[in-house]
């Protein structure tokens, strides 16, 4: 086979996964979403107010926070897999839960990386809200809850830009939860590939397996998917930016 | 009457002094203009008028009360000013919402909102444009409706910083034609800041000539132009003087 048949035939079957709705791939989709999606919205529900009380109020430690922040949306996320894998193996702080190897452990990591870009994204949308705006606001008699108000609504869709470029590498991320979900399947094959249904597989991890076992056709199909879910989160950003 | 009273008030920032020396009487219901050359303080007065700054000394009296600084004292005299700004601000809404944003934080009921809102387009000649994307707007017509957005839950006191300088002759009538109307009809007063001379002889009943941060004439219209005091004044109004 020459490396031309070689890639035709690896997509023509990854195609075939894919239309087939193939179990085992199915569910890699499934828990990467479920996973990336929880991860995201608990990120968002921390990293919004964060955000605000970032920008609108002045306390002790907000400098300090606010390079923390900006430290965080660079954070390797194979460190962050080290950190929370060492907190929860059994022989670690927080080893009685039995959270190590499962989702839940994945969506502590993919929260503590996805938190601080949200933040990040979030304050920057929320300093463009010009300063005129809040001035307005209180020239027609608002007070501080006011502009906080008007600042959300004028900033609105930096703000879902924001959880959306969280979400994107949410799902794009592989070091973090390739070590605290142990990129599990159950035993047994399911549509003639792979394990079985994925537990802590993800679209991601999956890819790096498949691939080094040679399963070309099954992890062009995952790249696939992946790809498609990613270019559809980052169209969605850039609609919302557009009509902003 | 009077509604505001400023005695022996300064502003600075760092070092530089931004007012120094202001007294100043505002009667209820006249139009004051604040005239004097860019930089001259005009602005930073009408932000002290509206609560917006602190003076850095000397005392504001506001209806016969010396606002101290709580919160709610402050909200409430502010509830009853607008202030317009040179360049209108306008929220990320529609015309209705834009205008009706002052009553709403204000409590009005829906059908309250709905009247006024349609009352004040009318007045500004937005009629008819409620549903459009304020930042579809022209100037003029944004500037237009700042100015419905600021009057339509009937201020007391109207403080407008150069309303008109952006703007074209047939929108600065336009403008001109409303501050007249309201303060007719609502008997509402109205400071404005301006260096155009042709428009303080048109519709100011008083005015103060600023300079350099200090009010150094403050007289009715006619004896501001006729006679003035001041020399600075005289050549102020005269257009002779350089800055």
């Amino acid at each position: 086979m020459d490396s031309t048949d070689f890639l035709i035939n690896g997509i023509a079957n990854a195609f075939s996964l894919i239309f087939n709705l193939n179990p085992y791939i199915l569910s890699i989709t499934g828990v990467s979403l479920k996973v990336s999606g929880a991860a995201t919205l608990l990120a968002a529900l921390t990293a919004i107010p964060l955000a605000f009380a970032l920008s609108f109020c002045n306390f002790r430690g907000r400098q300090a926070l606010i390079t923390l922040v900006n430290t965080g949306m660079g954070l390797p996320p194979v460190f962050v897999g080290l950190f929370i894998f060492v907190m929860l193996v059994p022989a670690g702080p927080f080893g009685s839960l039995n959270w190590i190897f499962t989702p839940g452990a994945m969506i502590i990591a993919q929260y503590i990386i996805v938190t601080p870009i949200i933040t990040g994204i979030s304050i920057a949308a929320i300093k463009a809200v010009p300063r005129s705006i809040i001035e307005t606001v209180y020239t027609l008699g608002g007070d501080g809850k006011e502009t906080v108000i008007v600042t959300m609504k004028e900033s609105k869709f930096g703000i879902i830009t924001a959880i959306l470029a969280g979400l994107g590498r949410a799902l794009s991320e592989v070091g973090a939860i390739l070590i605290v979900g142990g990129n599990i399947a159950y035993t047994g094959s399911v549509g003639g590939i792979g394990e079985g249904l994925s537990y802590t597989r993800t679209l991601t991890t999956a890819i790096t397996l498949e691939t080094s076992r040679g399963d070309i056709s099954t992890s062009i199909a995952l790249g696939i998917i992946l790809i498609t879910i990613v270019l559809f989160v980052n169209l969605l950003a850039n609609a919302i930016q557009r009509r902003d | 009457m009077e509604i505001f009273r400023i005695e022996n008030l300064m502003v600075k920032y760092g070092e530089k002094v931004a007012l120094k020396n202001i007294d100043l009487i505002i009667q209820r219901g006249e139009i004051f203009a604040l005239m004097g050359p860019s930089g001259a303080g005009k602005t930073t007065l009408l932000r002290i008028l509206n609560l917006f700054e602190k003076p850095t000394d000397g005392c504001l009296v506001f209806e016969g009360k010396r606002l101290n600084g709580t919160h709610t004292e402050k909200l409430n005299a502010r509830r009853k000013m607008s202030l317009l700004f040179q360049t209108p601000s306008v929220f990320n809404a529609s015309v209705f919402e834009n205008v009706a944003y002052g009553l709403k934080i204000r409590g009005a009921d829906k059908d309250t909102i709905e009247e006024k809102v349609i009352n004040a387009l009318t007045i500004v000649g937005l009629e008819g444009n409620e549903r459009q994307k304020a930042r579809t707007l022209s100037g003029g017509e944004a500037q237009r409706m700042a100015f419905a957005r600021a009057i339509v839950y009937d201020p007391d006191i109207l403080l407008l910083d150069e309303p008109t300088s952006n703007l074209d002759p047939a929108n600065v009538a336009k403008i001109e034609e409303i501050i007249m109307r309201i303060r007719s009809e609502r008997g509402t007063t109205i400071v404005f800041a301006t260096h155009n001379i042709r428009q303080v002889k048109r519709i100011a009943d008083r005015v103060g000539i600023l300079l350099n941060g200090e009010l150094i004439e403050v007289n009715s219209k006619e004896r501001i132009f006729a006679a003035p005091e001041d020399a600075r004044t005289k050549a102020f109004v005269n257009g002779e003087m350089i800055y």
